[in-house]
């Protein structure tokens, strides 16, 4: 047992625990931040972009020193059906800023530099520990941790749970649900290797210029979900996510999923030749606004994936973990300066603070879009995909077909397919969702 | 129940990094004589395939391909299928990218 005790005890070293103990640590706070795997990010999978903003309001000199992989100037938005995609393409020479807003990254080697900032700051940083359980007093209150290490437990004023999608700890304690089928989306991915010019001839890229693809359509079978590709310096990361309930529901394999979206043959020729070095698997929160849980209590508060903080329209969520890590973090330092004891009641400022933020700002806006999703997914995923390739395809074929002819039959293809009622009813609850 | 076949998940989990914790699986399916529609589930959703039928047709798992992703937790422990825990410190996959 640790006999020492520390003021706040951090679990997980992902981007919202290293966020946290980092914010905790620079304060001068006593902080233990303990991590599972073998190193900070050895268990962690991401696509993955890496939003600028977000981390230079931690470590404002990041660009210096982290393993940044390219710098975005491209971002590619791909409609799919079986054989094609309509896409839509915003490519900016701003983006070749000095300070550049986006980047790819490889989350097992980020993680590790955000770590090693931890550490610098001072706080105590324990990898290859998995946290077993929180420990509560008889009135429920959480007074610390026990870990697979040492019998007996590990005292702090408070517990800030970083653990990510999974949540273990804090469904043990029955402080929320564990992640329903509907909620999370089960994502894979391969690490597809190439010479860096050969990456950069495909994509048309120059230098440490980057280009993310995100795709949705007939790839998902019908199941609400997206595929993604996105460019590193050596590398491609080529995955592809859907709900878990869908998987469960059509009984179609993930690792099936992948390879057809990477045999398409939009993405075939990206990949061709590449050697894969590594096939990973993760759970995405998709739930929205309406599944966060309660988000503080008596000695803890929940931050990032744990709280369901995944904006899954934008594909964002490492960033929302960050800022809800370091937005916890002031929080509590606050709590602790004012000399205030770690009780729900004081800890609330968490939550007013969060929703000042962008993070639930965010959230909130698109609160309605999940269900629609989820019980649209057969219209979103399979028959709208379709009908917009073959308008493109009717358009752009020149056969001799009048013109007023062609917009006929697309016209009639969507009626047929949806009928009006159906096609004004997506179309009006798709803009009340993303209003 | 048929399960795909055509993708060979072996191939893919072989350039994985993996720290077996020998004789303490993570996971553990409760003992059954005919297999649940969620643990049935399982045989196809596991995108390590950790999860496969005996010739008695129950549903056993194997762990050591796994990725602790949760997506059998989420399916299989509210029924009370799946006893679903992380391994112990440092073992279990390591990713080197993620
Ligand atoms: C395939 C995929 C693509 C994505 N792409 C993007 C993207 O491009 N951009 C973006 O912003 N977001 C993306 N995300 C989302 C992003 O990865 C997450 O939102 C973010 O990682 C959440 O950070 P976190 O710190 O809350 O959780 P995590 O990063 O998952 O960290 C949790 C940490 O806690 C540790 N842990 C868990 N339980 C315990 C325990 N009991 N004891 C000790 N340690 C424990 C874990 O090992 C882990 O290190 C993607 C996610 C996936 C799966
Ligand atoms: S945690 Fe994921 S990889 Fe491991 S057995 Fe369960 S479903 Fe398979």
């Amino acid at each position: 047992m640790i006999e020492e005790r520390f003021d706040a005890i951090v679990v997980g070293a992902g981007m919202a625990g290293n966020a946290a103990a980092l914010t905790m640590a620079k304060k001068g706070m006593k902080v233990l931040q303990l991590e599972r795997g073998e190193y900070a990010g050895s268990k962690n999978v991401q696509g993955a972009i890496l939003y600028a903003d977000m981390l230079e309001k931690l470590i404002p000199e990041f660009r210096e020193d982290a393993p940044l992989e390219r710098h975005l100037v491209e971002q590619r938005f791909w409609i799919m059906d079986d054989r094609s995609h309509v896409g839509l393409h915003y490519r900016s020479e701003d983006f070749n800023e000095e300070r550049a807003n986006r980047y790819t990254i490889i989350r097992a080697q980020f993680d590790r530099w955000f770590s090693s900032k931890v550490r610098e700051a001072g706080a105590t940083v324990l990898c290859e520990t998995t946290v077993t359980d929180l420990a509560q007093d008889a009135y429920g209150r959480v007074i610390g941790v026990r870990t697979d290490r040492q019998d007996g437990e590990i005292r702090a004023d408070i517990v800030v749970l970083a653990e990510g999608v999974n949540g273990l700890l804090g469904t043990r304690a029955h402080l929320r649900e564990r992640p329903k089928p509907n909620k999370v989306a089960l994502a894979v991915k391969e690490m597809h290797f190439l010479p860096r010019e050969t990456i950069e001839a495909r994509f048309n890229l120059n230098g440490d210029e980057g280009v993310v693809i995100e795709a949705a359509g007939t790839i998902s079978g019908g199941m609400t979900g997206m595929g993604f590709i996105y460019a590193n310096k050596e590398c491609i990361s080529v995955g592809i996510g859907c709900l878990v309930a869908d998987f469960h529901r059509t009984g179609k394999t993930p690792y099936e999923l992948l390879d057809r979206f990477k045999r398409h043959p939009s993405v075939a020729p990206l990949i061709e030749g590449s050697e894969v070095k590594e096939y990973a698997a993760h759970l995405i929160p998709e739930g929205g606004y309406k599944a966060i849980p309660q988000l503080y209590g008596d000695g803890w508060v929940v931050v990032g994936d744990a709280a369901q903080l995944n904006n899954a329209m934008h594909r964002e969520g490492s960033n929302l973990a960050m800022t809800s890590g370091r937005i916890a973090a002031e929080a509590i330092f606050q709590v602790k300066s004012r000399r205030l004891a770690m009780t729900k009641e004081n800890l609330a400022l968490y939550k007013r603070m969060l929703d000042r933020s962008f993070v639930l700002k965010d959230m909130k806006k698109y609160k309605d879009m999940p269900r629609l999703m989820h019980t649209n997914s057969q219209n979103f995923f399979l028959t709208y995909p379709q009908l917009i390739s073959k308008a493109m395809q009717t358009y752009l074929r020149v056969d001799g077909t009048p013109k007023t002819e062609k917009q006929k039959s697309t016209l009639k293809s969507f009626v047929n397919a949806r009928s009006w009622i159906g096609l004004f009813g997506d179309a009006f609850r798709f803009a009340r969702a993303w209003r | 129940m048929k399960i795909d076949r055509s993708v060979r998940v072996e191939d893919k989990l072989f350039c994985n990094r993996y720290l077996v914790d020998a004789g303490r699986p993570h996971i553990k399916v409760r003992a059954h004589t005919r297999p649940s529609s969620q643990l049935l589930a399982l045989l196809k959703a596991c995108p390590a395939r950790c999860y496969d039928l005996n010739d008695k047709g129950q549903v056993e798992v194997t762990v050591d391909g796994c990725m602790e992703c949760g997506t059998c937790r989420v399916i299989g422990e509210s029924t009370g299928d799946v006893e679903w825990s992380y391994p112990r410190g440092g073992y279990g996959v390591l990713f080197k990218f993620g």
